[in-house]
């Protein structure tokens, strides 16, 4: 021992990877299954991105004299009652599906910070009046409610994505707040403010990184809901127009109206649905063990 | 205590208020309104006498004296309003309806607690085991797959191969159980596994949590058996989050069987729903919506007060 102990200490730390690779490399050796549900979405990801490429027809292109037929090496997962080939169509949905799921939750996760950072941090009379009407609004069954909002800005991309994305923030606003409450329970809060430090350094020095965490277990578990609230909107026909291929449409349009013949058309596009948000899920449930292990398995 | 239940009582007058002038409006500004659904419903209907349809349903007001009207109504004669399109009152439909959802509802409840207690337990004391990871996998598919898509798997499938569909035809309780039993039981059945998939998530980990306790060793170490800890002194301690939050689930409960009866053309209250929201039924979805609050914002008011008996270690201040 004596020998070495006038080497510098420097020597003995371990080589510093950014945090980032670190837990990635913790998501790889521990977490198996959520590292191959992080690989397929990671697969559906550059699908959708080059759907135009990969599908093999537009899926707008007819085939009349090939209508509702089943798989073949020609249509892989046969055709609708347009001869419209199945599997471009699911692989455009793809894109839908995730583009919506990905970019609702980002909506959703800031406003659930604003709200919920706002209220929190403030308190007061400010968050009694607030919370009230977030009280409201998870008060409404929510299927009810976006069904009445979808009616009154009409079917969209644009439209599902902001009004899933805020619904949802309102809601998640309560798990900020409350996550905002208990960092202000904290000695180094008090600390910063018995100082004097202006409110957007505490927000932007303690509140923001410690939040963190959470912000990010919001965005894991959120994707999958907001791709099924999607599909189940655009089922019921308030969700994205009819002339996108999205799931949730496909499944009401093409399988429903073609069930007996052709099962097809409501088989795949609802296992593609399935497969997507179980990675989904399972993905956000390995991150959310890593980051957050009191939460586990919850 | 009382003063807390007091304050939480005051604190629901806003909450309604707010509630109630939401769904009021929310539906009134939806483009196209009910003559325009009923001209497109009845090719008979074109060339209505649009003015006078509008001052025989009240339509042809300014919004807020509408929204005034309503509050009468519903302060003075205790009623929702008439459907545009018939003689009964809201109300009157919402009970005449209300028996095929909540009948729907509760078979789904008990179906997911029957599937999730056992599977989350088992998979709490077996922590880790193959038994556990099936357990959990399977609770994450039943997650990911969506209600309609099984409900119509599950119509098209047994058609194809057994000829057979499930009933659709609502028969009474009293006239024939089994046969109401055996309309309802399928729908139940799969809006009960969707639901289960959560309630065993949660069962397992409150469970796991509570096995952890000092009280759970001193009952093993004073000699009980195995089953009556497991029984009597952990699965009771991790029951009560658990109800509460099938409770507190009611809500996507509500959005579940809109989805179900539509699919499997049950007469309940989601049907009503959304035949009235496509038709501009303005009065009939406003009513809805406000029911369905009324029964929320309710339910979550008794789970708080309740919430102290049945863990005495929750005070309120």
């Amino acid at each position: 021992m004596s020998s070495t102990s006038g080497r510098p200490l420097a020597v003995f730390e371990p080589k510093r990877r950014s945090k980032m690779a670190e837990f990635f490399l913790r998501l790889v050796r521990e977490k198996p299954l959520g590292t191959t549900c992080g690989i397929i979405i990671l697969l559906l990801i550059i699908v959708a991105i080059f759907a135009e490429a990969v599908a093999p027809y537009p899926y707008r292109e007819t085939h009349l004299e090939d209508r509702l037929t089943g798989s073949s090496f020609r249509f892989l997962l046969g055709t609708d009652y347009a001869g419209r080939d199945l599997l471009s169509r699911i692989i455009h949905g793809a894109r839908i599906s995730l583009s919506v799921g990905l970019s609702a939750t980002a909506i959703d996760v800031l406003v659930g910070l604003l709200i919920g950072g706002a209220t929190g941090f403030i308190g007061g009379k400010w968050d009694l009046v607030v919370q009230r009407f977030v009280d409201v609004w998870m008060t409404f069954p929510g299927l009810l409610l976006l069904l009445t909002i979808m009616s009154l800005v009409g079917p969209g991309i644009l439209q599902i994505i902001l009004i899933l994305g805020i619904s949802g923030g309102i809601a998640g606003s309560r798990v900020v707040r409350s996550a905002v409450i208990g960092i202000k329970e904290n000695d180094y809060f008090l600390a910063a403010e018995a100082i004097g430090s202006p409110s957007t350094a505490i927000l932007m020095r303690h509140v923001l990184p410690n939040i963190m965490p959470v912000l990010i277990i919001i965005f894991s578990i959120s994707v999958g809901g907001v791709i099924i609230a999607e599909a189940s909107l655009s089922f019921l026909g308030f969700g994205l127009p009819v002339d996108l291929p999205s799931w949730g449409g496909m499944l009401s349009r093409e399988g429903r109206g073609y069930m007996e013949i052709a099962p097809w058309l409501a088989l795949y596009p609802g296992l593609a649905l399935t497969i997507t948000v179980y990675s989904l899920n399972m993905l956000g449930d390995a991150m959310r063990d890593l980051l957050d292990p009191r939460l586990r398995g919850a | 205590m009382r003063a807390y239940a007091i304050r939480r009582l005051l604190l629901i007058i806003p909450t309604l208020f707010i509630l109630a002038t939401m769904v009021f409006f929310s539906v009134r500004f939806i483009p196209g309104d009910a003559i325009d659904a009923m001209e497109s419903r009845y090719e008979t209907y074109t060339g209505l006498d649009r003015e006078a349809l509008e001052k025989q349903l009240g339509l042809d007001v300014p919004i807020f004296v509408q929204y005034g009207r309503w509050w009468r109504d519903l302060i003075l004669h205790g009623t929702l309003g008439k459907s545009l399109f018939g003689q009964w009152t809201v109300e009157e439909k919402i009970l005449a309806r209300l028996p095929v959802t909540i009948e729907l509802g509760l078979l789904a409840i008990i179906i997911s607690l029957v599937i999730a207690l056992p599977v989350g337990v088992y998979s709490a004391i077996r922590q880790d085991t193959p038994a556990d990871y099936v357990g959990r996998s399977l609770a994450v598919v039943g997650m990911a797959m969506p209600n309609f898509w099984l409900a119509l798997m599950v119509i098209i499938y047994p058609a194809i191969w057994w000829g057979w569909s499930p009933p659709t035809q609502v028969i009474p309780f009293f006239e024939d159980p089994l046969g109401n039993l055996g309309v309802f039981i399928i729908p139940s059945l799969i809006l009960g596994t969707a639901m289960s998939a959560d309630t065993m998530r949660m069962t397992r980990t409150m469970m796991l949590e509570v096995l952890r306790q000092d009280y759970i060793r001193t009952a093993r170490s004073k000699g009980l058996k195995e089953w009556v800890v497991i029984t009597r002194h952990a699965l009771k301690n991790s029951l009560i989050p658990v109800v509460t939050m099938v409770g507190m689930r009611l809500p996507i409960l509500i959005g579940g069987s809109v989805i179900i009866e539509n699919i499997f053309a049950l007469p309940g209250l989601g049907r009503l729903y959304m035949l009235a929201l496509q038709g501009r039924d303005y009065p009939v979805v406003s009513g809805i919506n406000l029911f369905f609050a009324i029964w929320v914002v309710g339910f979550n008011l008794i789970v708080d007060l309740i919430y102290p008996i049945l863990d005495p270690r929750v005070r309120y201040r």
